[in-house]
């Protein structure tokens, strides 16, 4: 296969996933209110009780519901990378999937293109926010929307391959529904998206661990340091390190041969 | 048991078989679901693999297209061992699932499309393949409708110009007619005998339906993962003393009970 082939296979994908992503009209509003009422429900009501002080990457005193863009920013990614996810299973169970992985191109080749046709989508629908979010009256430093690209990237791939390992996973949609509640949730609550760990650690030293545990919390900080044009090196190598274990976990489960898909779904084929 | 190796193979005797196995056995927890399965599909052929529900057929598929790996035994097509060889393998085949693959919020020509791109064709040669087949199948009138207001027949139909668009020399299809009604099932079959003596394409096609095996056709009878016999239909018939195909297949699955 030429690398022309390679592209036009991705090409491909990326194309299906966007055909798809149009068709689903309430997917996308879906995605956009959630954030929304957070910003205007949640963040309005905690302004006034909720500043955060001068602590990287911030330069001066901010309001809550500046705060709060990074964390909402990165919910979005993971609800997308949730969404993506249960996308596959929804095509396992019609059957697409086997079309997919009938193709002659690597199956890991096949996977990653799925996952970055997931991420570039989720770029568009986070692009879109903090367009709603500056018309609100929140303003970022005007670098930011560009310097926050590649952190977006890369978190959108960390969180979209832990939802491809999901997958891998999951036999029907009705389990996955069940994960989403058990993932997206604590993982977006134990992390820095909506307190500074800061705060956290002054509650309760034991759920700040919990919190440094958690990826998503790097994926909000290297979001946050981006926006501001800063480099958080510690959040993107835990991200980048995530995101390799989620991805290498995916393409495994995904192998043929020593896919624990195989064994998850004995008797079904993929 | 017919030697398949002895039954005229088109389009020439040195032709690579289309599809070989050996040994094939496979394993679904602690279900033996093949048992050490051998068989031959001679290029420019149709075999028909005969066996009823369970017998394996669709495991026998899966594992030919990749989609589980073989755990003992081998399977080469045109000469390329699927395990080793994976991509130029499954690019030298075309498959129909039983389960229908096909999305159904998409129109015809988007699922088709999709599946050019997946092989890596060009945007022209997919457009233009996409035409010819969706012509050839009588369906261009309905290249912009979504799947899901199709009928059954007309989306198989799809589906089988979907696995012939990137060209391929071997054409496997799982119980491609089921749940279709009389006609629309002799008109895929119909169409699927044009290839083979029309392109020299090699089909192996799995059924249960014994009245889709035509008199010459070469026919397995795999059943609870055993292949029970191969060769002609008239010849496994003789060789049973049975009256016709019917009666052997019957014979050789009540002995298997």
């Amino acid at each position: 296969m030429s690398p022309a082939a390679f592209f036009r296979c991705f090409r491909g994908i990326l194309w299906r996933e966007v055909l798809r992503f149009l068709q689903q009209r309430s997917r996308f509003v879906a995605a956009l209110v959630r954030p929304l009422i957070w910003l205007f429900v949640f963040a309005a009501g905690f302004r006034s009780v909720l500043g955060v002080s001068i602590v990287p990457p911030y330069q001066t005193y901010i309001l809550y519901d500046e705060y709060v863009i990074p964390g909402l920013v990165a919910m979005i990614q993971l609800f997308n990378g949730m969404q993506s996810s249960l996308s596959m299973v929804y095509d396992r169970e019609v059957g697409s999937m086997r079309v997919l992985l009938t193709s002659p191109m690597p199956r890991w080749f096949l996977l990653l293109s799925k996952l970055l046709s997931g991420t570039l989508l989720s770029l568009a629908q986070v692009y879109v926010f903090l367009l709603i979010a500056l018309a609100y009256g929140i303003q970022l430093p005007p670098l930011g929307y560009l310097s926050v690209l590649p952190a977006l990237l890369l978190s959108g791939l960390m969180l979209g391959g832990l939802g491809l390992l999901l997958s891998s996973m999951i036999k029907q949609l009705e389990n996955f529904a069940g994960v989403m509640n058990f993932i997206i949730f604590p993982m977006f609550f134990t992390s820095s998206a909506l307190y500074p760990l800061w705060k956290v650690e002054e509650a309760s030293p034991i759920l700040r661990d919990i919190c440094g545990f958690n990826p998503f919390t790097y994926a909000v900080e290297l979001i946050r340091f981006a926006l501001y044009g800063q480099f958080d090196a510690f959040s993107a190598i835990v991200v980048v390190a995530c995101m390799v274990v989620f991805v290498g976990g995916a393409i495994v489960a995904y192998d043929p041969s020593k896919g624990i898909i195989t064994r998850v779904r004995a008797g079904a084929p993929a | 048991m017919a030697d398949l190796a002895q039954l005229p193979a088109r389009p020439t005797a040195s032709a690579p078989d289309a599809l070989t196995v050996s040994g094939l056995t496979h394993k679904i927890g602690d279900r033996v679901v093949l048992q050490d399965v051998s068989l031959t599909v001679p290029a420019g052929r149709l075999v028909t693999l005969l066996g009823p529900n369970g017998a394996g057929k669709t495991t026998f598929l899966s594992l030919v297209t990749r989609l589980y790996a073989a755990q003992h035994g081998s399977i080469a097509v045109f000469g390329h061992d699927v395990r080793k060889e994976s991509s130029a393998a499954l690019s030298m085949m075309g498959v129909v699932f039983q389960q229908r693959a096909i999305d159904p919020d998409l129109t015809a020509r988007q699922n088709l499309s999709y599946h050019a791109a997946l092989h890596g064709l060009p945007r022209k040669v997919a457009r233009a393949r996409i035409a010819a087949e969706l012509e050839r199948m009588g369906l261009t009138k309905e290249a912009d409708r979504k799947i899901r207001t199709l009928s059954g027949g007309e989306s198989r139909r799809i589906e089988i110009a979907r696995a012939l668009l990137h060209n391929p020399q071997l054409l496997l299809c799982d119980e491609a007619t089921v749940g279709l009604d009389v006609r629309s099932r002799a008109d895929i079959l119909a169409d699927v005998r044009g290839l083979v003596r029309d392109r020299g394409m090699a089909v192996l096609w799995a059924t249960h339906l014994i009245d889709e095996v035509g008199p010459d056709d070469i026919v397995i009878i795999l059943h609870r993962g055993r292949v029970m016999r191969q060769g002609r239909a008239a010849e496994i018939a003789t060789a049973l003393g049975a009256d016709g195909l019917n009666d052997a297949f019957r014979r050789v699955t009540e002995a298997a009970a």
